[in-house]
């Protein structure tokens, strides 16, 4: 569903993204691993459109549409959907506007009728209940004034009312206790179906313990440097990033 | 170039015939405003408290003043309904310069009086005489000449302990065939604990006319008295509005106004309040919503004459296209006024980066022991904010024009009519949908929408 080919991209002219080669088919999970500042973030941005940063080169297919010509929404629509690592606070736009905007924009690109309002509230209390979200955060207003689970489980939340194809999630265990790390896990793995597909985004071995990955990636100075099976995250957790990098470095 | 000497000329060439069918009471203040004028000049842009807005070019063009007092033949309670759903108003209308007789006369609403000044003067001859001109400043040369040229006005007086129980709304609109400038005049006596909720809605029907409302409120709100004044603006591009309330807050009253400009051409609103009493609250809130090339200007003064008051102010501009906006605010807290509280906030949002917005404020203390504070801002949308709505699917125009409505949720939600509340919710999606025309509200839809 989706193909990275070569992708290069920069911030303010410092290039980040060096060369990321990456396949993604339906029904797998990638995890992305890596050391601080190694582009992470970047790609995740990068691929949900992010106008912070400017693609300098290669090319990304999803679903056999140029993705990087889509604009953020269209990305969306198409069936794209990040998680964010700090969830942005919307103050004075409430999550039930918020969401029943969001989908009933998606199901206008496809041509359909808005969502009636008992229908979308039903489907709001169906998708909550997946990551145990109370009922009063999604009266409040977007993020505003959630404790660090809440906006992550929000996040999770707003994935299932929207049913992406790919879903990237970046860092979501960042700042979880372990409960909330155990709903986030499990919600994600309750949406996970063979015909959609995650990355995960992580620092951690501890996430890929609840979210099973098919695929580890390393990705270091900008490129993916190495690729395996989940062990590899295992060896991670034990070695350490540095023999990856002492022998990524001595091969330029 | 003098843009009054136009109307002097006017009121000179005119002023016998002007008296004889004037209350009496309006002649007197009349003569000190022509003395006043013989003197006074318009602020030009850039003197001082007009930093962004020019009353001479304001003034300056042609205006038909309707000295002759000419009945306008539509009576617009034919034609208009200011539908505020769920809202049971009591319903007034001005059109023009005159309060139409047929929508003000039949209705009775119990012991809240709301009559012309040429009934009031005869009815209630010493509550005029108390209160016309007593708080207006003739120093303002636009307030001279509101005073100069007015004919008629709205009296509306709520005795003590009497609790207005349906809100009284003010519907003026501009209907004429030509350019116009009318004196719009209004005296509010609100007794001993007595309450009233008042809404004005400023209306232009004939989007072809120049016109200019130039307009006096008088407030006197006696002790333990609630007052609620919402004034909201929706005319159009080529309408021009220079509106002074002035306003004498009694020991405990409860003040809140609120000034909504959602389509204008040219606006200034001044704000005058007086806290003459202890325990008093004031709540002074504003909300622009401009694009295009309209100009929106207010000018706020709060003096706290008395100790143990709280004041509350907070404005809020949303700018797009080449709109201006300005704000200048000023709390003065007198001598010997301990524990007051004071507040002022003006957020500005600059939708554009041609979109322009001055502001103001400013805080002056002579007493220890108060709690007050200022602060301004001026910013564009949250970039964060909108990407994030984006990766949900939602379009960047629907995303920016979500998160304009809440940048003003918080000033609709200090309207203490619930039906006014939802009503005005619903005007600004429409107004930054950029579907609300100025006819929003009228049932001839003499007009085709946006």
């Amino acid at each position: 569903m989706l193909i990275i080919k070569d992708l290069q991209a920069s911030i303010e002219d410092k290039q980040i993204l060096k060369g990321i080669n990456l396949t993604v088919k339906p029904g797998e999970v990638h995890a992305i691993m890596g050391p601080n500042g190694s582009g992470k973030s970047t790609l995740s941005a990068v691929l949900t459109g992010n106008p912070a940063y400017t693609v300098t080169g290669g090319s990304v297919e999803f679903y056999g549409k140029d993705l990087l010509a889509l604009s953020p929404e269209d990305r969306a629509h198409e069936g794209l959907f990040l998680s964010f690592q700090y969830p942005v606070e919307i103050p004075g736009v409430s999550m039930v506007n918020f969401m029943r905007t969001a989908l009933n924009e998606k199901r206008k690109y496809f041509g359909q009728e808005p969502l009636s309002a008992a229908d979308f509230l039903k489907l709001m209390r169906e998708k909550r209940s997946i990551v145990q979200l109370d009922n009063k955060l999604a009266s409040r207003a977007v993020n505003e004034g959630f404790s660090g689970g809440e906006k992550k489980r929000n996040e999770i939340f707003q994935m299932a009312m929207l049913e992406p194809k790919l879903s990237i999630l970046d860092e979501t265990d960042s700042g979880l206790d372990i409960d909330a790390l155990r709903i986030v896990a499990s919600g994600v793995n309750t949406l996970k179906s063979k015909e959609n597909a995650t990355i995960v985004i992580t620092h951690y071995q501890r996430l890929l313990d609840y979210i099973k990955p098919d695929f580890v990636h390393v990705l270091y100075k900008g490129r993916i440097v190495m690729s395996a099976g989940p062990e590899l995250a295992l060896e991670l957790e034990d070695k350490g990033y540095d023999w990856i990098k002492e022998q990524v470095d001595s091969q330029q | 170039m003098n843009a009054l000497q136009q109307y002097i000329d006017l009121y000179d060439a005119n002023r016998e015939f002007i008296e004889q069918q004037s209350p009496a009471l309006l002649n007197m203040s009349r003569r000190e405003a022509r003395e006043q004028l013989a003197t006074a000049r318009l602020p030009r842009k850039g003197s001082e408290d007009y930093e962004a807005s020019d009353l001479e070019a304001v003034f300056a063009h042609d205006y038909g003043v309707n000295v002759n007092r000419l009945p306008f033949d539509a009576d617009p309670s034919n034609t208009f309904h200011c539908d505020v759903p769920n809202m049971s108003t009591c319903l007034y209308y001005s059109s023009n310069d005159a309060f139409h007789s047929s929508a003000t006369a039949e209705r009775n609403i119990g012991q809240v009086v709301v009559e012309p000044f040429s009934m009031a003067a005869v009815d209630y001859p010493e509550l005029m005489a108390s209160y016309y001109g007593k708080l207006a400043n003739l120093s303002d040369p636009t307030v001279a000449l509101n005073s100069l040229l007015v004919q008629d006005g709205l009296f509306i007086y709520v005795p003590d302990g009497v609790v207005a129980e349906r809100p009284i709304q003010l519907v003026n609109i501009f209907n004429a065939a030509l350019d116009m400038m009318v004196q719009r005049r209004l005296l509010i006596i609100v007794g001993k604990n007595a309450s009233i909720k008042l809404l004005a809605c400023d209306h232009t029907q004939s989007p072809d006319y120049h016109y200019l409302n130039n307009q006096v409120i008088e407030i006197v709100a006696m002790s333990g008295s609630h007052v609620d004044f919402y004034d909201l603006e929706e005319s159009t591009p080529k309408t021009s509005r220079v509106s002074s309330v002035y306003v004498d807050q009694h020991e405990g009253s409860n003040v809140l106004i609120d000034g909504i400009t959602l389509i204008n051409g040219f606006t200034r609103n001044n704000y005058h309040v007086e806290v003459n009493g202890e325990h008093a609250e004031t709540h002074l809130l504003g909300m622009t919503i401009a694009s295009g090339e309209q100009h929106v200007d207010s000018h706020t003064f709060i003096s706290h004459n008395a100790p143990r008051c709280n004041s509350n102010e907070m404005f809020k501009y949303v700018l797009n296209d080449n709109a201006v906006g300005a704000f200048a605010g000023k709390i003065l807290v007198q001598p010997n006024c301990p524990r007051v509280e004071a507040y002022q906030g003006n957020r500005n949002l600059c939708g554009a980066p041609t979109a322009k917005m001055y502001t103001k404020p400013q805080l002056e203390i002579y007493t220890d022991d108060v709690m007050c504070s200022h602060g301004s801002a001026v910013g564009q949308l949250d970039e964060d904010a909108l990407f994030y709505m984006r990766t949900r699917g939602i379009g960047i125009d629907e995303a920016r024009r979500l998160l304009m409505q809440a940048f003003v949720a918080d000033v609709i939600d200090g309207v203490r009519l619930d039906a006014l509340k939802d009503r005005l919710h619903y005007l600004v999606e429409k107004r930054f949908a950029g579907t609300l025309s100025n006819c929003a509200g009228c049932m001839a839809a003499c007009r085709p929408t946006e």
